[in-house]
């Protein structure tokens, strides 16, 4: 009974987000107030009937009703109980009411925080917001019912969920993931209601401006999540894999990146009007094609969970419908809009320009390496796979210019900027990188590498620029302390995210160059050296959990004789998956260096294939990625955004606008 | 020229510029760095010629499978039921390999006829079948798999 309360709630919201897709459009043809106003009830309509389906999903899923098909070929009562519940998003069906779960809480957020905003926009951006949900509804509702049940014979047990995805990291990677993907939806619903009504002003990028930070930051914990999961988990010791659906979530990432960027011009400047609406549709429209390209299973890696035809051309029609319609709508109105052009050829507008050039060059690149193969299996021209190496010669030139722009970018003002006035105060940065960039590789290392002699010089070239030009903002306060308070906090956030960036470079680049694998044969007893740490196979023991039994190596780590570690790498058999085999490593992590170490097979008489990882600095990936998450959410926190709630709408300009 | 023309031709000579290197450097990078994936069949047959990279997959022979007792190295046979390749790998052979199953490799024929292979790819699942084997095999893995 209660998986069919479930579906009925997802056909109520069904209806209610139809009704939210047009009772305000009708309102907002016809002038009427009325009707533009219903918009937020049916917003809160929306989110509280997905809630519920959601909720009922959830509860099918922790009371073990393997009636319902997609907890029998999920989850198991022998899975621990977060588990259970994060396999509710471990399948096709669960995590599409995910996405549009998320999709109705963003909806129901621009519907509260919106108060200030005139009525017609709220309605034709809450329009826009519903219609996405009608096709994501619509799409759940023909071809992928998550309440759909396999009578009149349940199974009694469930064939539990893909071992891969019983990790703390998935439990929470794809709900920020869509946080995320979803996010864009928000930006794209401005850009439209913006075309829509042809005030395509700076209010309008100022209003869009938060929302797509915070879409963005989320962006940005999803996809660190997911390679922090892979690592763990994979058991290969890697951390990015260009995989084609890691890719379907970079490229909303680079693209969203250039959107908040060409966002602060157009808030700031008035200029990229037409560009920055185009990055917005762009983003979301990227977001779209990363679900189709995960959901539709033309791919195949461990998130596409089926291949059914008419899923793919659902999606692959409800996509060509999104951006078919928006970039006519685009077409139509954009030129309409003109902004005033008033900058140089060293000003900050043209530096904020060519940082989305080059994210856009990276993420078309991207986007051609992942569809290559596609296409030409789909024109019958042989079946091809375009691996890491593709990936690595266009995207790392790319971002080596765009980190060599991002120094002087922050330093660069509006308008104009005199090339001495720039330069001078950056050249002692610029000096200070080099050396650091050449002395670093001889002096971790031992010898010169010119790939980290680069990657270090740009991250440190980022690090100073934005210690200069954090020195010049206190340049003129009384004290350091009082200048320190008087900078906002969109700026500190963009320090940190451009210095999270420069961490994650660094990371990248010494990761790749100085990791030291070795995959051997060991017996008990062995020892193995590898970068000066010495790793002693003690052997293997049974260990049980509580879907699983394993085989637990020991190995001790230990340095100069004194011992550092004591490491549990695990070979597990999950029972309820026909004995599925999954590799757990064990990894000791630290500030500038994890020692990963990976069960292989075992090779009889209790010798195994052992691998052993030295991955020096793997961690500041991840802290990079946090550490720009925190930026976005520092920005997205500027007073200057929040819009006060319960006040009357002011005349434009009562905010404190800042003097341009 | 007016300010706001020349400013707009600056930003869309950016954008082409912009386009243009990106593609140059994906058909420069696509050149070398894109495997096309042979079934069995044409390898036996002398498609491949020796030293290119090519992607290689097939079911995994049952019974083929010998190990090295003193290193990693393993070779197998791979077959699509119309002729088999002998492979060799040295490392660890992902979680969900087994005989019987599909299997994918990159890496390069040898003088020999040998699939040298650098990697082989692991599956994200016991049902999992790369669907460049399932093709290859086209009806044939159906009758053979029981």
């Amino acid at each position: 009974m209660i998986p069919e309360l479930g579906h009925l709630a997802l056909i109520l919201a069904l209806f209610l987000a139809l009704a939210l897709a047009l009772l305000p459009t009708v309102g907002v043809i016809r002038g009427s107030a009325l009707l533009m106003h219903s918009a937020r009830s049916l917003a809160a309509g929306l989110m509280v009937m997905l809630s519920a389906a959601f909720a009922l999903l959830a509860h099918a899923f922790l009371n073990n009703d393997f009636s319902v098909a997609i907890v029998a070929a999920q989850s198991n009562s022998q899975l621990p109980w977060f588990y259970q519940f994060s396999a509710v998003w471990g399948g096709h069906e669960g995590s599409l009411l995910l996405w549009v779960w998320i999709l109705s809480l963003w909806t129901l957020a621009v519907a509260l925080f919106s108060r200030q905003l005139p009525l017609d926009l709220v309605a034709r951006v809450l329009a826009v917001m519903g219609a996405v949900a009608v096709g994501f509804l619509l799409f759940m509702l023909l071809t992928s019912n998550p309440f759909a049940r396999s009578l009149p014979n349940p199974p009694l047990e469930g064939a539990d969920l893909n071992p891969l995805l019983q990790d703390p990291g998935m439990v929470i990677h794809p709900p920020m993931l869509y946080m995320g993907y979803v996010g864009f939806s928000v930006a794209f619903a401005f850009a439209i209601a913006a075309l829509w009504s042809g005030r395509l002003d700076v209010t309008w990028a100022r209003w869009s401006r938060p929302w797509s930070v915070v879409a963005w930051l989320f962006l940005t914990i999803g996809i660190t999540l997911g390679s922090w999961w892979a690592y763990s988990v994979l058991g290969w010791g890697g951390w990015w894999f260009w995989d084609p659906v890691e890719n379907a979530s970079f490229m909303p990432w680079l693209v969203g990146t250039a959107l908040i960027h060409s966002l602060a011009v157009t808030d700031k400047r008035g200029v990229f009007k037409s560009w920055t609406v185009l990055l917005a549709i762009f983003a979301f429209s990227l977001s779209l094609l990363g679900t189709f390209l995960v959901r539709s299973g033309v791919l195949t890696s461990v998130h596409s969970f089926a291949a059914d035809p008419t899923r793919g051309i659902f999606i692959l029609a409800f996509l060509g419908i999104v951006i078919g319609s928006s970039l006519t709508l685009y077409a139509l109105r954009a030129p309409a809009v003109v902004g005033a052009a008033d900058y140089g050829w060293l000003s900050r507008e043209l530096f904020l320009l060519t940082n989305n050039v080059l994210l856009l060059v990276a993420a078309l690149s991207v986007l051609c390496g992942t569809l290559f193969p596609l296409v030409v299996d789909a024109l019958g021209l042989g079946k091809y796979s375009v691996g890491p190496p593709y990936f690595d010669a266009v995207f790392v030139p790319v971002m080596a210019v765009l980190l060599a722009f991002l120094g002087v970018g922050p330093a660069s003002i509006w308008k104009r900027s005199r090339g001495a006035q720039l330069w001078r105060p950056l050249l002692p940065a610029l000096i200070a990188s080099v050396l650091v960039g050449l002395l670093f590789p001889i002096a971790y290392g031992g010898a010169f590498h010119a790939g980290v002699a680069l990657t270090v010089c740009l991250a440190a070239w980022v690090l100073f620029c934005s210690g200069v030009d954090l020195r010049n903002k206190l340049r003129h306060a009384a004290s350091w302390q009082a200048g320190l308070g008087r900078l906002t906090p969109s700026y500190y956030g963009m320090l940190v995210a451009h210095v999270g960036l420069a961490v994650s470079v660094a990371g990248v680049g010494l990761t790749s160059v100085y990791t030291q694998e070795r995959d051997l044969r060991v017996a008990p007893g062995q020892q193995v050296e590898v970068a000066g740490y010495d790793f002693v196979f003690a052997g293997t023991e049974p260990a049980r959990g509580p879907n699983y039994t394993a085989e637990r190596g020991v190995v001790l780590v230990s340095r100069g004789g004194r011992q550092l570690a004591e490491l549990h790498p695990e070979k597990r058999r999950y029972h309820a998956r026909a004995d599925q085999v999954m590799t757990e490593a064990a990894i000791d992590a630290g500030f500038s260096r994890d020692l990963y170490v990976a069960l292989g097979e075992p090779l009889g008489e209790g010798a195994w294939a052992l691998r052993v990882h030295y991955k020096p600095f793997v961690r500041w990936i991840w802290s990079g990625g946090a550490l720009m998450a925190f930026g976005g959410a520092l920005a997205a926190a500027d007073r200057r955004y929040r819009l006060r709630r319960a006040t009357p709408v002011p005349a434009a300009g009562a905010e404190p606008v800042p003097a341009s | 020229m007016h300010p706001i023309r020349r400013q707009r031709l600056l930003i869309v000579l950016l954008v082409v510029v912009g386009a243009a290197c990106a593609v140059g450097l994906a058909a420069y990078a696509m050149r070398e760095n894109i495997n096309l994936f042979y079934p069995p069949a044409d390898i036996a047959a002398g498609q491949v010629p020796a030293g290119k990279k090519i992607r290689a997959g097939g079911m995994v022979v049952k019974g083929s499978l010998r190990r090295d007792p003193n290193s990693l190295k393993v070779d197998f046979l791979i077959t699509d039921y119309k002729a088999e390749v002998p492979v060799q790998y040295t490392g660890i052979l992902p979680d969900l390999f087994a005989e019987g199953q599909g299997v994918v490799a990159n890496g390069t024929l040898d003088a020999n006829g040998v699939f040298q292979a650098t990697e082989v790819l692991a599956k994200h699942d016991e049902k999992y079948m790369p669907p460049e084997v399932q093709q290859a095999l086209g009806g044939a893995a159906k009758t053979a798999a029981n």
